[in-house]
C-alpha cells in the first residue's frame, strides 16, 4: 500500500508541476501577445494567480468544492443511521484513525466523491439519489471506494488539480474574450516600426493558440492522472468490503440508470459548470455516457471496471493481487496497474464475504415492483427506457406516439406500435380491395374509416385510430368482366 | 583521527539501531491499537444485546429458550478473563444471535417494528465492523511480523525482545455462519 501511496505522491507534485509551468507558459504567451516587452507581467500575473489559486486550495479547497455542490453537513447518526455506520466501518476497515466527514448532496442522480486534506480531514459527500437507490452492500462498495481515494491521498492532489485546472481555463478565457473585444487596438498603436507590428502579430496569433491549447493540454494531464488513481481506488474498495460485487453491482446501478442531461441545459445552470470541474473526482463522471472512452475520460470505462471486479471472484478473493490478476484478465498479461511492493504486501488471501442479508424494507420493495410489473405486463403496458435510465410504461390505450420523459424531460418515441402489431397476428387485419379506384372501408380492430385512393400501391397501411398495420390486398384483375362474352 | 572515525560509525550505527528500534515500536503499537478496535466493536455488540433482547421478548415471548441462550451467551463474553476464552465465548455468542434471527423470521410484526430495524442495522454494522477491525489487525499484525523476520530488522528485534504476535482466525469457521435450520 505505502509504495502505491508514495507512487501516487509522486504523480501528483509532478502533476502540479506541470501544470504550473503550463500555467506560467501562458501567462509569458498572453503577455507577449499584448506587448512584446511585457511578457514578464504575463508570467508575474499568472505566478501571482497560481500563488493564490494554491493556497485557497491548500487552506479551503474541499470547503469551496463541497459548497460548490450544494452540499450539506451531516452532524450526527440520527439524521441518516446507515450511511453513518457504513462510514464508520470502512474508516475501521481502512484503519484510518478519525472517520471522515460525512455531506449530502441533494441530487436525484446517484454519485459521491471525496475530498479534503489529509487522510484524518477527508469527506466524503453522497448524494440522496444513491442513498435511495444502493443497498447496503452497494453503498458500502461506494464509500469503500471514497475511502480508498482519501487513504491512497488522491483528495487533496485532485482537489489541488482540479483547481488549477480551473484557473488556466479562466486565464485562457479571459484573455480571448479580451482578444475578441479589443480587437488588437494595442497592435495598433505601436506600428509606427513595420518589423514591431509583425512581431506582434505573430506574438498575438502565438498567444490565442497558447490560450486554447492550454486548457485542453491541462484538461488532458488532470484526466490521464485520474483514470489511474480509479483503478487503485476500486482495488481499495474491493479489500477494503472483501465484497466486490458490491461495488460492481453499485457502479452498474449508476451507470445504466443515469446519464447526465447533455449539452446545453446541464451547462447552463451553475451546477453543470461546478460539475465540469469536479467530473473526476466522481465515482462515476456525471457528465459522460457511460462506455465512452478516450483520452478525455476522466474514468477508466465503467464497463471495465465492473468486469474487472466481478472477474476477482474467480481470482481467488478479494486481495490486491487478485484485483492484478483480474486486471490482467479483462486487459492482458502486459497491463499492470499495481505495483509489485504493494502487491507483495496485498499477497495475505481474503476471502470474499457473504452478502449482508436483505433488509424487509428492500424485499418488499422488491417484491411489489415484481407484482406491478407483472400485472401491468398482463394489461399490455408498454414498457421501455428513457436514454437516461427511467424505465417508462405507457397505457395500451394511449395514441400518443411520443411521450416526455418524466426525468429528463426528452421526449420519447412510444414502441407500442410495432410491438402491439408483433403480438397481433397479420392475418386478422387485412382487408380486400373491390375495385382499383377511390374506396372506403372500417378497420376491423377499431372501426375506424379510412379512405383508399386508386394511387395507392403501397402493400399495407397504418389504421389512423388504433395504429395497427392492416394489409391491403389488392383488387382483383378488371379485365374479367371486360373479356366476358356479350351476347 | 582513527577514534574519530570509529566514533562517526558508532554514531551512526546507533542512530540507525534507534531508528530501527522506534519503527518496530511504532508497529507494535498499532498492531495493540487494532486489538483495542476489535475490543471496542465486541463491547458494542455486548450494549446492543438487552435492548435486542427486550424488543423481540415484545413479539414472541415464548422463544424463552432462544432468548435465554442470547442472554447467557453474552454475560459469559462479558466475563472472559482471557483473550482465548473471549474468542470462544464471542464465537457463541455469534451463534445465538444467529438462532435468534432465524427464530424472528417467523414474526412478520416484530420485523416490520421500527425499533427493531434499527436495531437490526446497528447488529449488521457491529458484525461488519468486528469483522473489518480484525482484518485490519491482521494486516498490522503482517507488518509486524514481516518486519521481526526480515533482515536487519531482525537482529533488533532479537536484541530488544520483540515477538511476533499471533493473527486473530476464527477457529471454528461454523461459529461465524449463521446456523443452519433443519426442519
Amino acid at each position: 500500500m505505502w509504495e502505491a501511496i508514495e507512487s501516487n505522491k509522486r504523480r501528483s507534485w509532478a502533476l502540479i508541476a506541470v501544470m504550473a509551468i503550463v500555467l506560467l507558459g501562458l501567462g509569458a504567451a498572453i503577455g507577449a501577445a499584448v506587448d512584446p516587452d511585457a511578457w514578464w507581467i504575463g508570467t508575474g500575473c499568472a505566478a501571482v494567480l497560481f500563488a493564490v489559486m494554491f493556497a485557497t486550495a491548500w487552506i479551503g479547497g474541499d470547503k469551496i468544492l463541497l459548497r460548490g455542490v450544494g452540499a450539506r453537513r451531516i452532524h450526527s447518526k440520527a439524521e441518516i443511521p446507515r450511511l453513518w455506520n457504513v462510514v464508520e466501518e470502512m474508516t475501521i476497515a481502512a484503519g484510518v484513525p478519525s472517520m471522515p466527514e460525512i455531506w449530502l448532496i441533494e441530487d436525484k442522480r446517484p454519485n459521491a466523491f471525496a475530498t479534503g486534506k489529509s487522510v484524518e480531514t477527508g469527506a466524503v459527500a453522497v448524494t440522496s439519489g444513491l442513498l435511495a437507490r444502493m443497498n447496503r452492500d452497494e453503498l458500502q462498495g461506494v464509500v469503500a471506494h471514497e475511502m480508498g481515494h482519501i487513504v491512497n491521498r488522491d483528495i487533496r492532489f485532485m482537489t489541488l488539480a482540479g483547481i488549477m485546472v480551473g484557473s488556466i481555463v479562466l486565464l485562457s478565457e479571459v484573455f480571448l474574450r479580451y482578444m475578441w473585444f479589443s480587437g488588437g487596438g494595442h497592435a495598433r498603436r505601436r506600428t509606427g516600426k513595420n518589423v514591431d507590428g509583425r512581431l506582434q502579430a505573430i506574438l498575438m496569433i502565438a498567444g490565442i493558440l497558447a490560450a486554447l491549447l492550454a486548457p485542453v493540454l491541462a484538461r488532458l494531464l488532470y484526466f490521464a492522472c485520474s483514470r489511474r488513481r480509479e483503478y487503485l481506488a476500486d482495488a481499495s474498495a474491493a479489500r477494503f468490503t472483501r465484497y466486490p460485487e458490491g461495488l460492481a453491482s453499485a457502479l452498474e446501478k449508476i451507470s445504466g440508470r443515469y446519464v447526465a442531461k447533455s449539452g446545453r441545459h446541464g451547462a447552463k445552470s451553475g451546477r453543470g459548470d461546478s460539475s465540469r470541474v469536479l467530473a473526476p473526482m466522481y465515482i462515476i463522471n456525471p457528465l459522460q455516457a457511460h462506455g465512452s472512452t478516450g483520452p478525455f475520460s476522466t474514468h477508466p470505462p465503467t464497463q471495465k471496471r465492473i468486469e474487472i471486479l466481478r472477474n476477482m471472484a474467480g481470482a481467488g478473493g478479494a486481495h490486491f493481487a487478485a484485483y492484478e490478476s483480474a486486471f490482467q484478465r479483462v486487459f492482458g498479461k502486459d497491463e499492470h496497474c499495481i505495483g509489485e511492493v504493494t502487491l507483495a504486501e496485498g499477497r495475505r488471501p481474503l476471502e470474499i464475504r457473504d452478502p449482508a442479508p436483505k433488509s424487509e424494507a428492500e424485499t418488499q420493495t422488491d417484491r411489489l415492483r415484481e407484482v406491478t410489473d407483472l400485472l401491468d405486463r398482463m394489461g399490455e403496458f408498454v414498457a421501455f427506457h428513457c436514454a437516461c435510465g427511467v424505465g417508462i410504461k405507457v397505457p395500451p390505450g394511449l395514441h400518443a406516439s411520443k411521450v416526455a420523459c418524466p426525468r429528463c424531460g426528452r421526449e420519447q418515441g412510444v414502441p407500442t406500435a410495432s410491438v402491439v402489431t408483433a403480438e397481433q397476428p397479420e392475418a386478422e387485419l387485412k382487408y380486400q380491395r373491390k375495385t382499383p379506384g377511390w374506396e372506403s372501408f372500417r378497420c376491423p380492430h377499431c372501426d375506424k374509416t379510412t379512405h383508399l385512393s386508386p394511387a395507392l400501391e403501397a402493400p399495407r397501411i397504418r389504421c389512423s385510430g388504433c395504429r395497427r398495420t392492416i394489409e391491403i390486398l389488392p383488387a382483383p384483375p378488371e379485365e374479367a368482366p371486360a373479356e366476358a362474352p356479350n351476347p | 583521527m582513527e577514534t574519530i572515525i570509529v566514533i562517526a560509525v558508532i554514531a551512526v550505527l546507533v542512530v540507525w539501531v534507534i531508528g530501527i528500534y522506534n519503527g518496530l515500536v511504532k508497529l507494535r503499537n498499532h498492531v495493540k491499537n487494532a486489538w483495542a478496535q476489535i475490543d471496542v466493536q465486541l463491547k458494542r455488540r455486548h450494549d446492543l444485546i438487552p435492548n435486542l433482547v427486550e424488543t423481540v421478548k415484545g413479539y414472541a415471548s415464548h422463544e424463552k429458550n432462544t432468548l435465554q441462550g442470547v442472554i447467557e451467551a453474552r454475560s459469559k463474553a462479558v466475563a472472559a478473563p482471557d483473550v482465548a476464552q473471549q474468542v470462544q465465548a464471542e464465537g457463541e455468542l455469534s451463534a445465538a444471535l444467529g438462532r435468534l434471527m432465524v427464530v424472528v423470521e417467523q414474526y412478520p410484526d416484530l420485523k416490520a417494528n421500527q425499533n427493531f430495524l434499527s436495531l437490526q442495522e446497528e447488529l449488521t454494522s457491529t458484525e461488519n465492523r468486528i469483522g473489518f477491525s480484525r482484518q485490519n489487525y491482521n494486516d498490522n499484525v503482517m507488518r509486524f511480523n514481516t518486519r521481526i523476520q526480515s533482515f536487519p530488522s531482525n537482529v533488533v528485534a532479537n536484541s530488544f525482545g520483540f515477538h511476533e504476535e499471533p493473527f486473530f482466525e476464527v477457529k471454528d469457521e461454523a461459529a461465524r455462519q449463521a446456523p443452519e435450520v433443519k426442519f
